[in-house]
């Protein structure tokens, strides 16, 4: 019990930093005005003529994503290194495993809360016609959960660096294959070359695995993929941080 | 409540610690001295369970930091280097999440929180944020976390760093205060500071502690310890060399300044220790117009280049 208010405690000044600073508001607006631009203009959602934001709206979710999570994330471990505050945090009476799930936590509330803030687009969808809202949700969840396992590679990453920018730059490169590895045309040329490996390949794209949650599946295996990407990483993270003291 | 044994540290090839041990028991406040990069940050760092030892062990209220890091570390309060303090929080918010992650809640936070904002005299700026705080004020932020749950163990890296001499003063006052109940390791460069608050001193080197004891041992050390000053007035200063030179304790004489006739000689004793000297020399030069004569403490900064710099301290002498 004692160990979750600890990192209660972490997630809430983690919050409470983002807000602080402009960032925050930065990113939530870009992260709407994209939603909106890419939705209503690019995705065609009027020119379609279904009720159904799967196509128009989620598709373009994991490449929002691949910008504005390694954002999200670069601060987390860079800036208190930087600082030297996370001499303060880790000589702190909590484990290292509390701090890290803290702030994970926060940045992962923060982009549900980003996330949350599109739902005009749900309003319109239910005003123009009836979407099916199961698949919506589930979409959603899906979506979030992709969110998290990019956000705990940019946790990685930042705890690899004193710098944000290196930060931002590494995990958007890892995220990119992450994408790349179930893109169409990447996925043809992998067939060409040895078809078995395709099923290799594709495994480990987030794009596969959103595939699911976008038809309104709720697969224990998408699920388990995004958890264990995310369990994976943050212990990766602990084990960077513990390597950096160990000297 | 402190207990250091054979730790060391190794950064690469480099021994950054090699081989510390003391202890520092309640009551004591203890100064950690030593050069730049003698090691002195690094060995905090592992006390407080920052840095893991490659060997040796630390263990704080009987608690080993390896072992048992949740227990030791609740015991401890930490000021490291810099004063590093979240620079998006205010002062009242900072001091407010230290105190809750230290398991203070409710009232008891918010006692916490004001007694050490009255200690540390941060009113003025309590719901200003970090960033804009001078550089004296992110200081004392930071020392104030650093004593918010009334620890039994302090660790302060350089705690007087960057202060004026105001703050110094209070902030010395303050160590010592504390010191009479808890046990407090303390590191600086500034050698009237061990004089002010410690009740005993390290001077480390190069990984190594070099020399141990409370600063009147260790101003016993020193080649100034019992010499003594003597200045005259119209005597050749030859005459006064070679006058002090017969007293038996003298070992050597050096003079410090001849000008109008005044004459300022140091005779060094051969062996260091109580006013003897002094007297022997006052007989010496009685028929003299002695305008001073005083002799000296020894002088741990002469203690510490000696030590931490044999080579050039004797260039210098």
């Amino acid at each position: 019990m004692n160990s979750w208010r600890n990192v209660w405690t972490i997630t809430k000044r983690e919050l409470a930093a983002y807000f602080t600073s402009p960032l925050a508001y930065v990113f939530i607006v870009i992260f709407l005005l994209l939603c909106g631009f890419f939705t209503f203009f690019v995705g065609g959602f009027f020119e379609r003529q279904e009720a159904s934001l799967v196509r128009p709206f989620f598709d373009w979710h994991p490449w929002f994503y691949l910008f504005l999570v390694p954002a999200v994330g670069m601060r987390l471990w860079a800036e208190e290194r930087r600082v030297g505050t996370i001499e303060l945090l880790l000589t702190m009476p909590i484990t290292a495993w509390q701090a890290i799930v803290g702030k994970f936590l926060a940045s992962w509330l923060f982009l549900a809360l980003a996330l949350a803030l599109t739902f005009p687009v749900v309003i319109t969808v239910n005003y123009l016609g009836r979407p099916d809202n199961g698949v919506i949700l589930t979409a959603y969840v899906g979506s979030w959960l992709m969110a998290g396992a990019y956000l705990a590679i940019s946790c990685i990453t930042s705890a690899l660096t004193r710098s944000q920018v290196v930060s931002f730059i590494i995990s958007l490169v890892v995220c990119l294959f992450l994408i790349l590895a179930g893109f169409p045309p990447v996925i043809n040329v992998i067939e060409q070359v040895s078809p078995k490996l395709v099923d290799l390949v594709t495994f480990f794209s987030v794009m596969t695995h959103f595939e699911g949650f976008q038809k309104g599946v709720l697969d224990s295996r998408d699920i388990l993929f995004f958890l264990s990407v995310i369990g994976f990483s943050l212990f990766t993270t602990s084990v960077i941080l513990r390597t950096h003291r160990a000297g | 409540m402190i207990k250091v044994q054979n730790l060391a540290k190794v950064f690469g090839t480099k021994r950054a610690v090699d081989g510390v041990s003391f202890s520092v028991n309640r009551g004591e406040v203890l100064g950690f001295l030593g050069p730049n990069g003698a090691g002195k940050s690094t060995t905090m760092r592992m006390i407080t369970g920052f840095l893991p030892p490659s060997g040796g062990s630390v263990s704080v209220g009987g608690f080993d930091i390896v072992e048992h890091p949740i227990e030791a570390k609740r015991l401890m309060g930490y000021l490291p280097e810099n004063a590093p303090a979240y620079t998006d929080m205010t002062v009242y918010g900072f001091l407010n999440f230290t105190a809750e992650i230290r398991g203070l809640r409710g009232d008891a936070r918010k006692q916490a929180v004001s007694r050490v904002v009255d200690m540390c005299f941060l009113g003025a700026v309590l719901h200003q944020s970090v960033e804009t705080l001078s550089k004296g004020f992110r200081h004392r932020t930071c020392f104030a976390q650093s004593i918010i749950h009334d620890p039994e163990v302090l660790v302060l890296d350089e705690p007087t760093d960057g202060l004026d001499p105001n703050q110094k003063h209070e902030v010395r006052q303050l160590i010592r205060r504390m010191g009479e109940k808890k046990a407090i390791i303390f590191s600086t460069h500034i050698l009237e500071e061990v004089d002010a608050v410690c009740s005993r001193a390290i001077i480390i080197d190069r990984g190594r502690i070099v020399a141990n004891g409370t600063p009147q041992e260790l101003r016993q050390r020193s080649e100034w310890a019992g010499a003594v000053t003597l200045r005259v007035k119209g005597v050749v200063a030859s005459a006064v060399t070679a006058k002090l030179y017969q007293v038996p304790l003298v070992k050597k004489v050096t003079v410090v300044d001849d000008k109008d006739g005044h004459v300022t000689v140091r005779a060094f004793p051969k062996s260091s220790g109580n006013g003897a000297l002094a007297q022997a020399i006052g007989e010496a030069a009685h028929e003299w117009q002695i305008e001073q004569l005083h002799s000296e403490e020894g002088r741990l900064d002469d203690v510490f280049r000696s030590i931490t710099m044999p080579d050039t301290a004797k260039e210098a002498a």
